[in-house]
């Protein structure tokens, strides 16, 4: 049987004496795109920080590719092929949208550290930031300062240097949150375009969006999954609709 | 190889080679030399400072360690020069200065990079002090208060080249200038030197993209220490002595005022900084006793008001040429100029009485001469005149840049209108 893309277990975190994430065990088979929903500080972001690193855990495991990732630093992980987006831009201001995503395709492309390669002759990074940049729609603005975009724009550019390095499991923080109607479409068309054959784990607030994307769906409530499934069996669930009474979920 | 070698990257290297190559025949006086010397020195360790603070968005306040280690370095390897008859060159004795800055980066970067921001900062200011304490701890190896001297003449020398004289000197500084520059702009096309910019801006992020960001900046850490070595080094054959005064906290704050000065955000602003403030420090300081205060002035004017340095003034300048609007703000600024000045003498006037009153010994006199005129500080009535000047002066100032800030708004738009 081949290791799941990405597998929790009994992952939980504290903050001082609140425990935010209580016991969640998840599988990310590959190629899947698995979305996390609940309602608001239900531990969401949490969870997408422990398995990025971006926090340690308190206890549990996590594999990517059956390899045990736990207490690995961020970069470490990255480096084995796991890459995630922010739910705020966090992007590199003063540099160029074709340099933020240039730095973010180096790594994958063995320079690492180099201070002997000079980098406008990378053709090779050049070529593929590039690449990306069409992918995420900001050709138009390849030279402009990270800084002066728009807040669609940055969303964007945010997509795009998560994806720049080819990881293969990529992890997106609420990319539509904060969007328009019509930028949310535009966001959705982007990251299907984008996660093409990879693995993708998104947390999400807008219904449509998660149900129009997501093949499989986990339901975190209080710092606990409450219910995996396909989206037609999440939207039966009797304790999902508990969960989200009163929101409007039935709706979606 | 086409951008290698670009047409404007051949001009400005070609002017720059020049301006280098022509400079020591302006002026035959002594003291020209000298300033041209001092100016190349700076030019590198202002550089080398810049890789941090600009390029990588560390202040260290002990830049000073790896020059003046350098330094010592340097004159340590050539008195064994002498004391061995080693054929080591002189030409490649500030290399031995840059690997020993390299080596000080390299073992106190690993204890300064693994945060950035204050506490890099207070590191870098403890570091620096430690470094200023064991010059006196070890007088064996720093010489005490007299330092180390040594003959930059040694019996090895290349083409009978044996810098003997000041011209030979300066041509040495020149070179190494020249290539530290060329060397130090190169790293910033480099992956490293673009990770450094983004781990300036965002270092969580560059985690996220696979890159370690204490590991970017020990590495710019230990490159910088380099070019500050060599700056040390060519200290070291310029004076040929080292004192502890290269290593402390006075030669680490002169270089960050150099890269403030000529502004952080632009490759060639450090060299701007360091040329200027190297001008100012022997030039003002033969006229007036009061010039630390007028350059801790400057400096607090420059940073408040200019915070791109004089290269960000530079900047701004060109972009109202291509708006079509630099004519205008000359005019504008021949308007400033008469409040300006009064301002500026008024205030003048008044720094020069308080240093003569304080320096006076005679009660109810205390005679300076400024702008030729002979005021006496002691009488209380005096200072009314240059108050005035300066109250009106400011007040005068404030209003026109008031009328000239609002026109600056529109610029973006004028730039726009042009480029359509």
């Amino acid at each position: 049987m081949i290791a799941p893309a990405l597998r929790l277990g009994k992952v939980h975190k504290s903050f001082g004496r609140t425990e935010i994430i209580r016991g969640v065990d998840l599988v990310v088979q590959e190629r899947e795109r698995h979305a996390i929903i609940g309602p608001n500080g239900a531990g969401k972001s949490t969870l997408f920080n422990l398995i990025s690193a971006r926090f340690p855990v308190s206890s549990g495991v996590i594999e990517l590719k059956g390899a045990d990732v736990t207490g690995l630093r961020p970069f470490e992980i990255y480096r084995l092929g796991l890459s995630r987006s922010f739910q705020i831009s966090n992007i590199f201001h003063n540099l160029s949208v074709f340099d933020n995503v240039r730095c973010a395709v180096l790594w994958s492309l063995g320079y690492r550290y180099s201070f002997w390669h000079r980098l406008s002759g990378l053709r090779e990074a050049g070529d593929r930031a590039d690449l990306i940049i069409e992918a995420i729609g900001l050709s138009r603005r390849r030279a402009t300062h990270a800084a002066l975009l728009s807040y669609a724009e940055q969303r964007a550019l945010e997509i795009g240097i998560t994806i720049a390095g080819g990881a293969e499991v990529i992890l997106l923080d609420e990319p539509t949150a904060g969007m328009s109607h019509s930028e949310t479409e535009e966001a959705v068309a982007l990251i299907r375009r984008v996660t093409d054959g990879k693995t993708l784990v998104m947390v999400e607030h807008d219904m449509s969006v998660v149900f129009g994307l997501a093949d499989r769906i986990s339901v975190l409530v209080h710092g606990q999954i409450i219910a995996t499934g396909s989206p037609a069996e999440i939207r039966q669930n009797p304790a999902v609709r508990e969960a989200y009474l009163g929101t409007g979920f039935a709706d979606a | 190889m086409k951008a290698l070698f670009s047409r404007s990257r051949v001009i400005i290297l070609a002017g720059y080679l020049a301006v280098i190559v022509v400079a020591p025949l302006v002026s035959q006086k002594g003291y020209w030399l000298s300033l041209l010397c001092q100016i190349g020195i700076a030019t590198i360790f202002a550089l080398s400072f810049n890789m941090l603070l600009g390029q990588t968005g560390l202040l260290s306040f002990g830049h000073a360690v790896y020059f003046g280690l350098g330094a010592f370095a340097t004159i340590h390897l050539l008195r064994a020069v002498h004391e061995h008859s080693w054929g080591f060159p002189v030409t490649l004795l500030p290399f031995a200065g840059g690997v020993a800055g390299l080596l000080f980066g390299v073992a106190f970067g690993y204890v300064m990079t693994r945060r950035a921001g204050t506490t890099f900062a207070m590191i870098s200011l403890g570091i620096g002090e430690m470094v200023a304490a064991s010059s006196l701890m070890f007088p064996a190896f720093f010489g005490g208060e007299g330092g180390v001297s040594s003959n930059r003449v040694t019996k090895a020398s290349w083409f009978g080249i044996t810098y003997g004289s000041p011209l030979q000197m300066y041509y040495l500084i020149a070179g190494w200038a020249f290539l530290c520059s060329v060397g130090i702009y190169a790293l910033t096309d480099t992956p490293l030197g673009r990770l450094a910019n983004a781990v300036r801006d965002n270092p969580e992020r560059a985690e996220f993209i696979g890159y370690d960001p204490r590991w970017v900046r020990y590495l710019m850490v230990a490159l910088a220490g380099f070019f500050a070595g060599v700056a040390g080094g060519l200290t070291a054959l310029n004076y040929e002595i080292v004192t502890a005064e290269t290593l402390n906290a006075g030669t680490s704050g002169i270089v960050i005022m150099m890269a403030f000065v000529g502004g952080i955000g632009f490759f060639h602003g450090p060299i701007i900084g360091a040329a200027l403030i190297t001008v100012l420090q022997i030039a003002v300081a033969g006229v007036t006793e009061a010039w630390p205060f007028y350059f801790g002035l400057l400096f607090t004017a420059l940073v408040l008001y200019a915070p791109g340095g004089i290269a960000g003034i530079f900047a701004e300048h060109r972009r109202l040429y291509d708006a079509g609007q630099l004519g205008r703000a000359m005019r504008e600024y021949l308007v400033a100029a008469v409040p300006f000045a009064l301002c500026a003498v008024g205030l003048v006037t008044l720094v020069e009485m308080a240093y003569a009153l304080a320096n006076t010994t005679e009660p109810g006199s205390a005679p300076l001469h400024v702008f030729g005129l002979t005021l006496n500080a002691a009488q209380p009535l005096g200072w009314a005149p240059p108050a005035i000047a300066v109250a009106a002066g400011g007040a005068l100032l404030r209003a026109v840049f008031r009328r000239i800030a609002g026109r600056r708004e529109t610029l973006p738009a004028a730039l726009r209108r042009r480029q359509a």
